[in-house]
């Protein structure tokens, strides 16, 4: 909860001497509260001013990262409850857990998956970004083998490491602690230790308790130890728990800045049978999960959650877009086709992969509709014979082709005669109304 | 700092729908978000019903149409399997055969289907057009008679057509599917039109169009976010209905439920996927506000029971 203007005026020296820039200090605290300035244009301002300031205008949820370089997991910072209200800020990570216990060949199989699980949807690159690596042997020496096994196999991947012996916790961290792991963590009986161990190595550290009221107790006396980057446990674990827990602490970061709870949440969602386990792990992107932690990373389950993660983190304001312009598909030659569609993201991506499948060299002129689709943009007016036309002869397009055909989607055949009489000298020819109908369309085309 | 669990009361409550009559069954009836139980309560588990068809499913993907062989080429001896070997709580028959561009049946044999089923079976029947506005018009008002006094669930009455199909369900007793085109305004507009003419609101579920993951699920999920919000915080009553979340139709026509894995390797197994896609779009209607979901592969509904076990216990 952000503080207000006068509330920040009673904080400042109230001496109006102009030095930060603004007339009086009531215009700079207004300033401040609109956060268009900075509390360090005032040479004067007191420390526990600073102090008090500074926690106010942190975020509800504290961003905490782990990993390093390119690969680095961000977290937190969400703003709001419900995705219509504002897009969802940092999606959740999802991790795959390897224990300690399970033979060599097994662990080494676990990474491979990790290291293919990429693939590409609508533009973003998808994988599994993080290896939590689980001390089930309470073995500090297999520990240490087997973090250092993966952590030589996986180089870039963020690693979780999970134990709850602070022994074991060092043994690891000195082998990985520049790579920034999650050291997953503390509990009521070694916060200490983990405290000053997490500090030491300077990384991100894991808190579990068993309840949001033993978590939160649990979290302060950890931050009063000064290790501020943490992510949270509440123990849940039954679809039940998860909804309520992460829910309330969402709720009381938020609308209670209640800072006990203002940091992000990991969930663990393994389970026997691998379709449950993924409804849980898409209950926890659905419902304010930072980490996911997996049992396996099979690609027909990363599919779906990949997907899932991506359409509950987009911007429900913004629709994802593509750039305006026509896009070669293969190698197109001057008599190649030329198709016609609209830059949403969903949609570009759809017919250019069929398009693609097709094996015809093409182009396809992407028009910018705002990111609508064929149907929408067209209902909306910003798909019109009109602006077609317009569009075409601005692309210079017609200095690149030998012909004169333009194909359209099927959905919008309505508008074949107005963009012939538009376009003069050209052809409209209508395409198939859905996309998996290109390839054999085009082939038909060629023979 | 002690903690205080932000809990959330709500003026207003989600309608209580019974369906059917033998093996009669209830959803909605909540005063909070979805399995929200800890601050409210939550009476019932959300319904899932199995789809059918009154022609062949010539047109869903291997995968599932597989587990019908054998008994899918009737629409009643499909009914049946669905209630006595896939333990079905509900049954949707879709007259997918009206449509003019199908096999374009007459309101006769529509009316012919439906009895036939309704005597096959004992659990509550959805009965859903072919989604064609005109046609609807006509098949839905001969089946509402048909299926008279069984106290099922018509729909969807859109737009263009729900004057007819809000006659009849009225006057056969049964519920009605409102169906408008993910627009919370457009939804609340047309429950509003069903409900001025007489038909009660207690009795309507909302059906704000459904969308498969990875084809605007995000759409779908938002609206159904933002129907229940304004159900439980603004006690808004042409709001209060349950809502539909029409999956399988939506799932099993995208590319995802269809690619083999020697065309798309990086996606794995054909049929875990497919049917991981079924119920994670289930699961996301579920959590967004859906009381009663239609689905087409037993083992995804089997998985997403599970789920409901899980968030309910
Ligand atoms: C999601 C959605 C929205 C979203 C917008 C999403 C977006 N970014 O576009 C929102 C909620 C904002 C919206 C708003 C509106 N919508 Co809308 N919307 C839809 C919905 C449900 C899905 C659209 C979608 O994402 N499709 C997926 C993409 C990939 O499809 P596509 O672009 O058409 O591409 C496919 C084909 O066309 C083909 N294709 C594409 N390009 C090409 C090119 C060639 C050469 C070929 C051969 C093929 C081809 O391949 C693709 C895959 O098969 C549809 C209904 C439906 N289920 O289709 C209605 C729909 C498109 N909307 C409609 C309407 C009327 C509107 C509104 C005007 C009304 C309103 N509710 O206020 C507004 C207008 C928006 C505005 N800014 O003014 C109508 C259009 C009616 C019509 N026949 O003209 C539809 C069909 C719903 C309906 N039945 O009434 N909508
Ligand atoms: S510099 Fe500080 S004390 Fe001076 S006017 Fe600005 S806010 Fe007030």
């Amino acid at each position: 909860m952000a503080l207000t203007g006068v509330e920040i005026f009673k904080l400042l020296p109230k001496t109006n001497c102009k030095k930060c820039g603004h007339p009086t200090c009531l215009a700079f605290a207004m300033k401040l509260a609109q956060r268009q300035a900075s509390l360090d244009q005032c040479p004067d301002v007191s420390e526990e001013a600073k102090r008090i300031l500074g926690e106010a205008s942190a975020p509800p949820i504290r961003p905490v990262s782990f990993g390093s370089g390119d690969r680095t997991l961000k977290m937190g910072e969400e703003m709001v409850l419900f995705r219509h209200e504002k897009k969802f800020v940092n999606p959740a990570a999802f991790a795959v857990e390897i224990k300690d216990t399970e033979s060599d060949d097994r662990i080494n199989s676990v990474v491979e998956d990790v290291l293919s699980s990429e693939i590409e949807r609508v533009g973003q690159k998808l994988r599994i970004d993080a290896i939590l690596i689980n001390n089930v042997s309470g073995e500090a020496s297999r520990f240490e083998a087997v973090v250092k096994n993966v952590s030589e196999k996986a180089p870039n991947v963020p690693l979780i490491i999970a134990t709850g012996n602070p022994e074991a916790a060092e043994a690891t961290l000195k082998i990985v602690a520049s790579r920034r792991p999650l050291l997953y963590g503390a509990n009521k009986d070694n916060a200490e230790q983990m405290a000053n161990i997490a500090k030491t190595y300077k990384v991100p550290l894991g808190v579990k308790a068993d309840g949001l009221e033993a978590l939160s107790s649990l979290t302060e006396k950890i931050k009063s130890l000064g290790v501020e980057d943490l992510v949270i446990d509440s123990g849940a674990m039954k679809a039940k728990d998860i909804i309520e827990h992460n829910t309330l602490i969402r709720r009381a970061a938020l609308k209670k800045n209640f800072k006990p709870l203002g940091y992000p949440v990991i969930n663990f969602c393994q389970r026997e049978d691998k379709i449950l386990e993924a409804l849980i792990a898409s209950l926890g992107v659905m419902k304010y999960s930072s980490i996911v932690v997996l049992s396996s990373v099979e690609k027909w389950k990363n599919l779906s959650l990949f997907t899932l993660r991506q359409n509950i983190y987009t911007d429900p304001q913004v629709p994802m877009q593509v750039e305006q312009k026509v896009y070669k598909i293969g190698e197109p030659r001057p008599e190649s086709p030329l198709l016609i569609t609209t830059n949403f993201s969903l949609t570009y991506f759809i017919v250019s992969g069929e398009i693609e499948n097709s094996k015809v060299p093409s182009r396809l002129a992407v028009m910018d509709c705002e990111g609508l689709s064929v149907l929408t943009a067209w209902a909306a007016g910003k798909f019109t014979a009109a602006k077609i036309a317009q569009f075409i002869k601005e692309s210079g397009i017609e200095n690149e082709i030998s012909h004169r055909e333009l194909i359209i989607p099927g959905y919008v055949a309505i508008l074949s005669g107005a963009i012939e009489e538009k376009l003069p000298g050209w052809k409209v020819t209508v395409g198939p109304k859905e996309a998996n109908g290109i390839p054999a369309f085009l082939r038909q085309r060629m023979s | 700092m002690a903690f205080v669990a932000p809990k959330e009361t709500f003026s207003g409550k989600v309608f209580e729908v019974t369906i059917g009559t033998d093996k009669a069954i209830s959803f909605g009836g909540e005063n909070v978000l979805p399995f929200h139980s800890f601050e409210g309560t939550v009476p019932h588990r959300p319904v899932i019903a199995y789809e059918i068809q009154d022609v062949p499913p010539e047109d869903w993907p291997e995968t599932v149409r597989s587990v019908y062989e054998g008994v899918s080429s009737d629409p009643v001896s499909w009914a049946r399997f669905c209630e006595d070997k896939l333990n079905a709580k509900a049954i949707a028959l879709r007259l997918i055969g009206t449509h003019p561009d199908r096999e374009n049946k007459g309101p006769e044999e529509a009316k012919k289907v439906v009895s036939d089923v309704l005597s096959a079976i004992k659990v509550p029947l959805i009965i859903l057009g072919s989604n064609h506005v005109e046609k609807d018009s006509e098949v839905l008002v001969a089946v509402a008679e048909a299926a008279k006094d069984r106290n099922c669930i018509i729909g969807k009455a859109q737009e263009g057509n729900y004057k007819t199909i809000t006659a009849a369900a009225m006057a056969h007793n049964h519920k009605l599917i409102a169906m408008s085109e993910l627009d919370i305004n457009l939804s609340k507009q047309l429950n509003i039109l069903i409900t001025q003419m007489g038909f009660p609101k207690e009795r309507l579920i909302t059906d704000p169009m459904c969308s498969a993951l990875g084809y605007g699920i995000e759409y779908t999920y938002s609206v159904m976010e933002r129907i229940r919000l304004a159900a439980l915080t603004q006690n808004d009553a042409v709001m209060q209905p349950p809502l539909l979340g029409d999956v399988g139709t939506y799932v099993w026509k995208v590319k995802e439920t269809q690619a083999s894995e020697t065309e798309l390797p990086s996606w794995g197994s054909l049929k875990e996927r497919s049917i991981t896609w079924e119920a994670v779009t289930a699961a996301a209607m579920l959590v967004a506000g859906a009381e009663l979901l239609i689905m087409r592969h037993p083992e995804a509904v089997v998985a997403v029971e599970r789920f409901i076990d899980e968030l309910m216990q």
